[in-house]
């Protein structure tokens, strides 16, 4: 059997051929010397990528991802990725991704805006599938007319897909999320694929500071044989898989398993929580908690949001933010713990819709608190005196409001 | 008996006695299975839940007897009649979306190449002609495209019988049917010649009737598609309900269709690197029986 324990497989204290040593993942994660590079977010998702024993990457060009899948190419060829080609359409990839995550293989994709929506059958049958394949989200418009600029719509049709969904501030989020992302999914009780979604352009086309763990350092090789289902590679005797297909079947008994193994999924991502709190140092981030008015977001409008803070700090009032760092699992305890004193909740969000504001008032009591907004779309940037504007106007229309009715 | 399928111990008194006979007198490992084995050995299919005399089950039981290492084999289906069956066989299968099929075979046999380089793994995939032709088309030329290691078999029963009756790209010209109100009014696709242009080295067209002649042609494709290239059966798998037959009839019908001159007569294309290979292969054989005669 080609176990972790198959000599052709690197183990833990062992090197690979490329020489990276084979790293236990919590030593890898927080005690590894890290050195600062100046890199764009593509060439951090092909540091990541060198860095986490991927066995299978497929490409398929879209903007803002396609530098960062053709630097995973140069991985390939240089000898840091098992096998990587160019699939056909977004929808196909997918699937040539969820062939090798069946057979056994650490997977790798990324996609954006359109790609993920041509694709996007494909998700829940991951999630259902219990694959833990990785893709990099690096979001932008799914508008007509054709648009490549950044915006973050598309998240909102990926939340119900029973994904692990992680969303970058920064690169060096990306960074991390991607390396800890594959430990968290592949974990036998959660295993399920994952999205680490970053801001297309504001990340993957800027240069930053990224702290980085050694280029000779690698994570451990994906072992199959953990999976709570069978790899399917014909390593352990076949059976029958069932007796009865389920998809004819109109009866209790179908019904059952189709709903529990729904449930099920629910349950693995809520799982994933005790993986990830201690490897993010919790599912949110809180600054100037005891502030009356919060902003809570996600991705780069975190940053815009701290630059705002600023400003208000300049001005002399104190607001305080909510970082989210993962959409699913959702934090719900933790921003409702988190803005429980707040009388003014703003969710800044890169899109039209506001679907971060909608999670939120689903989820915390005296959800009037929460004012959707400010919004910017279509690839316009968010500056901080946006948001500033934003909480001003609103608390001059709450003042007025009190003066004639109150 | 096989010596890598074989069951623990402490499962024997609780494991279903279906299971036991796969054990024990299943063909894992048997360098010479094939159809003959039928009635001696424990088949790798086995109670299916297709129509009463439906030829697609013939043609499974047919495949499922003659690949040639079921011990290492994977296929690949997809959404349709076929995916009624595939729970219950023997190998490891993969059923994800309708049409993905050879995609899903590209990153399966491309993942087992990488985990197992030293091992024969062979995907095989098994899918409707809505799955292969229409909805998978682009998918099904590109993996051949591509060169990709892996056989293709395609259940051709002209039309998409698991949702009743529709229309499809296999479909003979004039055929009424739903979502064909007036007869359908193009040419049956041609996929064995579109086959040949996209670099499959081997492509076969035929029925279901012979058992050996399945036998040969699906050991040909398996074994051509792991050391030379990809690899394409159509197989005529009449669906006898939407064509108005009954239980009995479904052999007479691929006899039918498969007479000189008709749409399913027996054809096949050899690359001349497959050729060279079967020749080898030929030849390795000779060799070997004359070695255990003299």
């Amino acid at each position: 059997m080609a176990t972790q324990t198959d000599s052709r497989v690197p183990q833990i204290g062992q090197r690979n051929k490329k020489g990276q040593l084979i790293t236990d993942p919590q030593e890898l994660f927080l005690n590894s010397t890290r050195t600062p590079y100046f890199l764009t977010g593509s060439e951090v998702i092909r540091e990541a990528v060198r860095r986490s024993s991927v066995d299978f990457s497929v490409a398929y060009p879209i903007t803002p991802q396609s530098e960062a899948s053709s630097l995973v190419g140069e991985l390939y060829a240089e000898g840091y990725v098992g096998d990587y080609m160019r699939g056909e359409s977004e929808f196909a990839v997918m699937g040539q991704c969820a062939g090798a995550a069946f057979g056994g293989a650490r997977v790798f994709t990324t996609t954006a805006g359109p790609g993920t929506l041509r694709a996007f059958e494909n998700f829940p049958m991951w999630a259902g599938s219990r694959l833990p394949i990785q893709v990099v989200f690096t979001v932008r418009g799914i508008n007509s007319p054709l648009t490549i600029q950044p915006d973050t719509l598309e998240i909102a049709f990926m939340l119900e897909t029973g994904m692990l969904l992680w969303h970058a501030e920064s690169a060096q989020d990306l960074f991390d999320f991607m390396l800890k992302g594959y430990y968290v999914a592949e974990q036998p009780e959660v295993h399920l694929p994952i999205g680490v979604i970053c801001d297309g352009f504001f990340v993957t086309h800027t240069k930053d500071m990224v702290m980085m763990t050694p280029e000779d350092q690698a994570l451990p090789h994906y072992d199959p044989y953990r999976s709570p289902v069978v790899c399917m590679d014909m390593e352990v005797p076949p059976v029958r898989m069932m007796r009865d297909p389920f998809v004819m079947k109109s009866n209790y008994i179908s019904y059952m398993t189709h709903a529990s193994w729904q449930l099920e999924i629910r349950a693995a991502i809520e799982r994933s929580r005790k993986h990830t709190i201690p490897l993010l140092d919790g599912l949110i981030e809180v600054e100037n908690g005891d502030a009356e008015i919060m902003l809570v977001a996600s991705g780069t409008a975190v940053s815009q949001a701290r630059e705002a803070i600023r400003l208000f700090r300049d001005k002399g009032e104190r607001v305080g933010l909510v970082k989210i760092k993962t959409l699913r699992p959702f934090p719900t305890e933790e921003i409702r713990r988190a803005t429980e004193h707040a009388k003014h909740i703003f969710v800044p969000e890169f899109n039209v819709a506001g679907w971060l504001a909608r999670e939120i008032k689903s989820t915390i009591d005296r959800n009037h608190r929460v004012v959707a907004g400010p919004h910017v779309a279509g690839g316009m940037t968010m500056p901080p005196e946006i948001i500033v504007e934003e909480v001003e106007k609103h608390m001059a229309h709450r003042r007025n409001k009190e003066l004639v009715h109150g | 008996m096989a010596n890598r399928i074989q069951i623990n111990k402490e499962f024997v008194d609780i494991m279903p006695q279906d299971y036991l006979d796969l054990v024990e007198s299943g063909t894992y490992e048997t360098p010479n299975r094939g159809w003959k084995d039928f009635g001696t050995a424990t088949e790798l299919i086995a109670e299916h839940s297709l129509c009463a005399g439906c030829p697609e089950s013939i043609a499974f039981r047919h495949i499922m007897a003659s690949i040639p290492n079921p011990e290492d084999t994977v296929m690949v289906g997809s959404t349709g009649c076929t995916s009624l069956v595939f729970p219950m066989i023997a190998v490891h299968n993969i059923h994800s979306l309708f049409g993905n099929q050879n995609a899903i075979a590209t990153g399966l046999k491309r993942a087992l190449a990488v985990r197992f380089p030293d091992r024969v793994k062979d995907v095989i995939v098994l899918a409707g002609d809505g799955a292969t032709v229409d909805i998978g088309l682009d998918m099904t030329l590109q993996s051949w495209f591509r060169k990709e290691r892996f056989t293709t078999i395609c259940f051709d029963n002209e039309l998409y019988a698991n949702t009743g009756g529709q229309e499809s790209g296999l479909m003979q010209k004039g055929f009424l049917a739903k979502m064909a109100p007036v007869g359908k009014r193009f040419e049956k696709v041609r996929l064995p010649e579109i086959a040949r242009e996209s670099g499959c080295d081997y492509v076969a067209i035929m029925t279901a009737s012979k058992p050996s002649l399945v036998e040969k042609v699906i050991k040909q494709a398996v074994l051509i598609a792991r050391e030379v290239g990809p690899t394409y059966i159509q197989i005529y798998t009449p669906c006898i309900l939407e064509i108005g037959k009954q239980s009995m009839e479904g052999l007479q019908e691929m006899r039918t269709s498969e007479a000189p001159g008709e749409r399913f007569k027996f054809r096949e294309f050899i690359s001349p690197e497959a050729q060279s290979f079967l020749d080898g292969l030929a030849e390795k054989k000779k060799a070997e029986k004359i070695a255990t005669t003299t």
